[in-house]
């Protein structure tokens, strides 16, 4: 059965030729902090499952060390923009195939091996990661189309991928960096100390600012931590629990299902949700870090406003409001 | 919890070194590390276990990472001209504007998103690639930009993509989130199923294509304001 291991053996590898054709790199003035980045990137995904949690913790600090100092630098495109140009006359709307490749193999493959009875039975994929696998094989086949249609340098694709990745740099490994703040605060208590301070300062007796204060902390908690999953269980027992669904007998599925919709307008609003707002904004190589988000706040504040609402009217009897 | 204890508030204390350390614009990655150290000792845990504590939940979350996989495929594109063609698309589809072109972006992701294939599209495997050149291509057309008003639609696409996810993913049953609602309401006691959880996704799915499509004319309406970009290419 293929699962995750699998697909961490895959991007070790690329992540480890990353790190080794980083080192060849004579353009990038800081090519050795780039390849020990990657290298230890790929570490981690190669072996981080048997390390342990101590050296694991290492690799976090080493990689945080060389993010902090400015060790990562980029090198130059190995094809100019003119060079491209010619080349997408030469080639036509052809080269949208493989992307389409690509996705096709994920969608389609999926949905054959979950709801095709013979394919689904063969238990070729671990539960629940059918789509992150195929979306590898979706990668190879893409990848072998290329290779055999514009017979390519063969270390091309190495060489562009890394290209991108050097133009994220760190900021593609700050997500794991904050998942794992997340997961520090809640080993230290720290949600249930927020929740108890929290729940003491809402009146009681009135539905709606019980509401507006679970939809607001769902968002601001959300701001601080990057992560609705871990403002959720902070704000269910601060308020959630003992006001709107105890007191005032709120639908628990409305009250759990939306309110962690409005949290996710906190996911819009904030720095420390990076891969969803700082990593694009590196990959589009925006100048302001925070474009994205500011893109963002116009569509989160009123989809606040309109969570709030929908508890409001959808999780309790009409009479009581 | 005896009365005797004294409930230890020093660990919050790793919130605000976060917020000061964002505004003042330090390094994150440095930040998000100094704040989980200090967060670990001020709970009073040992140097090894605030390491191992780090190093179990990276190790844990590195699911985030698998999507860069589509790298080389897209790096390889783009080497071979592929935003070059992308623009061209968009330009030889006279009536396309930017927020009609991320309109139906927008809806895409939101369906896609409902059915569970939401790691299919993304900033790397669609944006970078597609949606965002096309979004350039077609507000060039509509206006003369500057170099910021280019960031300002790039930025826009990478948006439309979080929005369409954020409020298309939850309307699919065996998503995370969902199963952190159910897990999380069931300490309480309260047992619901996942496809009752998904069902109330869909107000605010409906809302959010709303809410972000009538921004996104309002672009358009913006853009035809701006002085007129110098004839078609």
């Amino acid at each position: 059965m293929i699962g995750l291991q699998t697909v961490y053996f895959l991007i070790g590898a690329m992540f480890l030729a990353f790190a080794v054709l980083s080192i060849t790199d004579r353009t990038n003035p800081k090519r050795f902090g780039n390849a020990i980045f990657w290298g230890l990137i790929a570490l981690s995904l190669i072996g981080g499952t048997w390390l342990g949690d101590f050296a694991n913790g290492l690799i976090v600090l080493a990689v945080a060390g060389i993010a902090t100092f400015g060790w990562l630098g980029r090198g130059a495109a190995e094809v100019g923009e003119e060079q491209r140009v010619s080349f997408g006359d030469r080639y036509g709307d052809r080269l949208f195939l493989p992307i389409l490749i690509v996705l096709l193999t994920a969608v389609i493959g999926t949905l054959l091996f979950l709801y095709v009875p013979p394919l689904a039975a063969l238990g070729l994929f671990a539960a629940n990661r059918e789509t992150l696998v195929l979306l590898c094989v979706g990668v190879l086949l893409a990848l072998a189309t290329l290779y055999v249609w514009l017979k390519p340098p063969v270390l091309a694709p190495l060489q562009e991928g890394r290209r991108l990745m050097d133009a994220v740099g760190w900021a593609a490994v700050l997500p794991l960096m904050l998942a794992a703040f997340g997961v520090v605060l809640k080993d230290a208590g720290v949600g249930d100390l927020i929740g108890d301070s929290v729940g003491g300062i809402i009146p009681s007796g009135m539905i709606f600012p019980a509401v507006a204060a679970f939809g607001l902390g769902m968002a601001l908690f959300t701001i601080l931590t990057g992560n609705a999953f871990a403002a959720f269980p902070i704000m269910a027992s601060a308020i959630a629990v003992p006001l709107l669904l105890v007191e005032h007998g709120g639908d628990p599925a409305v009250v759990g299902a939306i309110g962690m919709l409005a949290g996710f307008c906190g996911t819009l609003m904030t720095p420390m949700a990076a891969n969803f707002n700082l990593v694009p904004a590196s990959l589009l190589e925006l100048k302001d870090r925070n474009a994205v988000i500011k893109a963002q706040i116009g569509t989160a504040v009123p989809m606040l406003a309109i969570n709030i609402l929908f508890i409001w009217i959808f999780a309790f009897p009409w009479h009581t409001n | 919890m005896p009365e005797a204890e004294v409930v230890n508030y020093w660990p919050l204390l790793g919130i605000p070194i976060i917020v000061i350390g964002f505004v003042l614009r330090f390094n994150p990655m440095f930040v998000v590390v100094a704040a989980s150290l200090a967060t670990g000792f001020l709970a009073g845990w040992d140097v090894h276990q605030v390491i191992s504590s780090l190093g179990k939940a990276f190790n844990d979350n590195r699911l985030i990472v698998i999507p860069w996989i589509v790298l080389p495929v897209i790096g390889m594109l783009e080497r071979y001209g592929l935003q070059h063609r992308a623009r061209l698309l968009i330009i030889r589809m006279k009536a396309a504007t930017v927020g009609g072109l991320l309109i139906v972006y927008l809806l895409y992701r939101q369906i896609i998103s409902a059915i569970g294939l939401h790691t299919t599209a993304g900033h790397p495997q669609t944006v970078r690639p597609l949606v965002a050149p096309m979004a350039v291509a077609a507000a060039e057309r509509q206006a003369d930009l500057d170099e910021d008003g280019i960031e300002k639609i790039k930025a826009q696409a990478a948006a439309t993509d979080n929005i369409g996810l954020f409020f298309g993913e939850d309307i699919f049953f065996a998503i995370g989130s969902i199963l952190v609602i159910q897990s999380t309401l069931e300490t309480y006691g309260y047992q619901l199923s996942p496809l009752n959880l998904a069902m109330w996704a869909i107000p605010t799915a409906i809302a959010a294509f709303i809410v972000h499509s009538s921004r996104l004319l309002m672009l358009d309406r913006r853009l035809g304001r701006l002085p007129q970009a110098g004839g078609v290419r």
